[in-house]
């Protein structure tokens, strides 16, 4: 079997001591961040990834990767815990969850988020592993004409997938692309909206502009906020679930599965928009939808399995195709750049060790977080004690300190100040900034593959609806953008987000 | 119109968008424009920026409409103020005098923007960050920041 083959060689890269070390480390931190309210995985990548600088390449995939799903089963302790969602994608664990936890059943909730997040894991690390040949096989006949296309549909599906006003929204990813333009063009060498800084030839950092948007702009928001958190950790109670528990999780959990590692793969999906849709899913298949919000171990159990299968099969567009499906996403872009591994299909087969050595890292990830989890809740919930007051200079002295090693530049603090000044700007004025920075990112990348595809179809713009492949993307995209004015699907959109 | 329909959440918004496609159109004729087949400099900020003018122009206009007009919330000065003046005076003074002292500067003003601080605590975090710091970054890490003041 191909199949073991590869997971073969993904287990012989990823068994050595400091690989594991790594690994663990990557899922204590994204544990530790997705407890920690106001402190989000992107925020934390951006924070690490000049960091990251001095380690193999390998090593430091592994343990960026680690934050990201390590934070979906951290953030679940907060929402059963504290009503409070650690992340954006347990927002729904908080109904349910909460609810348990004030009939003195946090324990099971807690077990089955766990135990539900690790068989999604599992699956999912699966799923990509299947997929991922075929896909890549796919992806080589690619030309740029289908590049571009496909990059057109996953910045639409972003757009329509996500929370929020459309037009805003679409305004923020070509405001993202203009910010990508800013540097020397490739093509020619000329120097584009630099305003004659030196700092700003090679473009905007990516670690500037991510750092700035969502760690110091976050910051800023939560300063605002007077907060209040009540511990409800009079007795967490058995982590086991019980006989009964079991018998109504199973099922949601394999739905979850389901519906995570799909909607993860789409362009603009992950882990929130999977425990969103799993939640309406399972509160509309239950014999008594009354029960939900209520302490009903499904509303738990499958929207955790749905966010952790939904957070690792969102990296198979980033794996196969090169392409970041979301913000997490796109700082992984970065942190590959980084160590001069040009994402794309190529890679599977260039460095085989690296692609099916982070792959099989985050089954190994996912084991250490239920071992890790279930005897550590005690020390989670005392750190949640912590005021922000003490953890807001923590983190803004690692935005700075990681925003001015990456080249000695004060120019470049400079700058995050200034993006962290607009992300806070752009929340005033309700724009969601995860669309920017996935513009900003595939920006350059689309100006490229945009002009290569011209060039060799001689300036005739027709070879995007002409091949085949570049067809059926752009058809989807509009298929897309059709949903969004067909009256009945908006609304179930704007539902699902308001539940 | 009134000043006052900018302080709407998409009338700011449209106008932002605008101007910003509308500054990129201008910038973008510095640049050779180059034909559909060979795309100078100038040819895809030239399209982003069009587009991104009529996104806002759209946003601007559909903020006229009653329902939209949702007010931006008050605006807090003091965080920014404070946070801003932290960051830069430890990116300014980094070099000068060394990763300790900034690392107090840094949290000693920054960390005054929240609503209930408490000098003393501040004062001994700042310290404890600075020794974490040097700890971490300098030693651990090996980043090449100075420690000391040069």
């Amino acid at each position: 079997m191909e199949l073991f083959t590869h997971l073969n060689i993904g287990l012989d890269a990823v068994f050595t001591l400091s690989n594991l070390g790594y690994c663990f480390l990557g899922v204590l931190l994204g544990t530790l961040i997705g407890v920690l309210p106001g402190l989000g995985p992107v925020a934390t990548i951006a924070m690490l990834l000049p960091v990251t600088y001095g380690l193999p390449p390998l090593s430091a995939l592994i343990m960026l990767s680690g934050i990201y799903y390590g934070a979906q089963y951290g953030g679940s302790t907060t929402a059963i815990l504290v009503n409070l969602p650690g992340e954006s994608s347990s927002v729904v664990t908080c109904l349910d969850g909460y609810a348990m936890a004030r009939q003195g059943r946090a324990g099971a909730a807690l077990g089955v988020a766990a135990l539900g997040s690790f068989f999604a894991g599992t699956v999912a690390t699966l799923v990509i592993a299947a997929a991922a040949a075929p896909l890549a096989e796919l992806a080589l006949k690619f030309g740029p004409a289908e590049y571009f296309s496909l990059m057109l549909l996953g910045l639409i599906a972003a757009v329509v997938l996500a929370q929020g006003d459309v037009f805003k929204a679409v305004a923020m990813v070509v405001l993202g692309l203009v910010f990508g333009l800013v540097g020397t063009d490739v093509n020619s060498g000329v120097e584009r909206f630099t305003f004659g800084i030196p700092e700003l030839a090679d473009g905007i950092s990516f670690v500037v502009l991510s750092m700035g948007i969502f760690g110091i702009a976050e910051i800023i928001v939560n300063l605002e906020r007077v907060e209040h958190r009540d511990v409800f950790a009079a007795r967490v109670g058995s982590l086991l679930p019980n006989r009964e528990d079991m018998r109504l999780s199973w099922k949601p959990v394999l739905r979850g599965t389901a519906l995570g590692s799909l909607l993860g793969i789409l362009p603009g999906g992950g882990a929130v928009l999977s425990s969103f849709s799993s939640y309406t899913l399972e509160k509309r298949l239950a014999a008594d939808p009354a029960r939900f919000g209520k302490g009903a171990i499904e509303g738990v159990a499958g929207p955790e399995a749905a966010n952790n299968a939904g957070a690792q099969t969102s990296f198979i567009p980033l794996l196969v195709m090169g392409l970041p499906s979301n913000a997490v996403m796109a700082l992984m872009v970065g942190a590959m750049m980084i160590h001069g591994i040009v994402p794309g299909p190529q890679v599977m087969t260039e460095r085989p060790a690296l692609f099916w050595g982070l792959i099989v890292s985050m089954w190994i990830g996912n084991l250490f977080l239920v071992l890790l989890n279930m005897p550590l809740i005690g020390l989670w919930t005392r750190l949640l004690k912590v005021p922000y007051r003490l953890l807001y200079p923590v983190i803004l002295l690692f935005c700075c300190v990681g925003v001015y090693s990456v080249n000695n530049s004060a120019f470049e603090v400079g700058l995050t100040l200034f993006f962290g000044v607009l992300g806070y700007l752009f929340v005033k004025i309700r724009c969601e900034p995860a669309p920017l920075l996935l513009g900003f990112v595939l920006g350059p990348m689309m100006e490229e593959n945009l002009r290569r595809a011209m060039l060799l179809a001689r300036g005739d713009i027709s070879v995007f609806v002409t091949r085949p492949i570049s067809l059926t993307l752009l058809i989807a995209a509009a298929l897309l953008l059709c949903l969004l004015a067909w009256p009945r699907a908006r609304r179930t959109r704007d539902l699902a987000f308001q539940e | 119109m009134p000043l006052s329909f900018f302080k709407h959440q998409d009338a700011a918004a449209g106008s932002l968008f605008l101007l910003t496609g509308l500054t990129i159109v201008v910038g973008a004729h510095d640049y050779p424009l180059g034909s559909a087949m060979r795309m100078g400099a100038g040819y895809f900020p030239l399209l982003l920026g069009g587009f991104l003018a009529a996104l806002g122009a759209i946003v601007l206009l559909r903020a006229v409409s009653p329902q939209r007009r949702h007010r931006i919330e008050r605006l807090m000065f003091k965080p920014v103020l404070l946070i801003g003046a932290g960051v830069l005076s430890f990116a300014g003074l980094l070099a000068s005098i060394g990763l300790a002292a900034a690392t107090c500067l840094l949290v000693s003003i920054a960390g005054a923007a929240h609503h209930e601080f408490r000098w003393r605590e501040l004062l001994l975090l700042s310290l404890s960050l600075a020794l974490f710091g040097a700890g971490v970054f300098i030693w651990g890490l090996g980043l090449p920041l100075p420690l000391l003041p040069a």
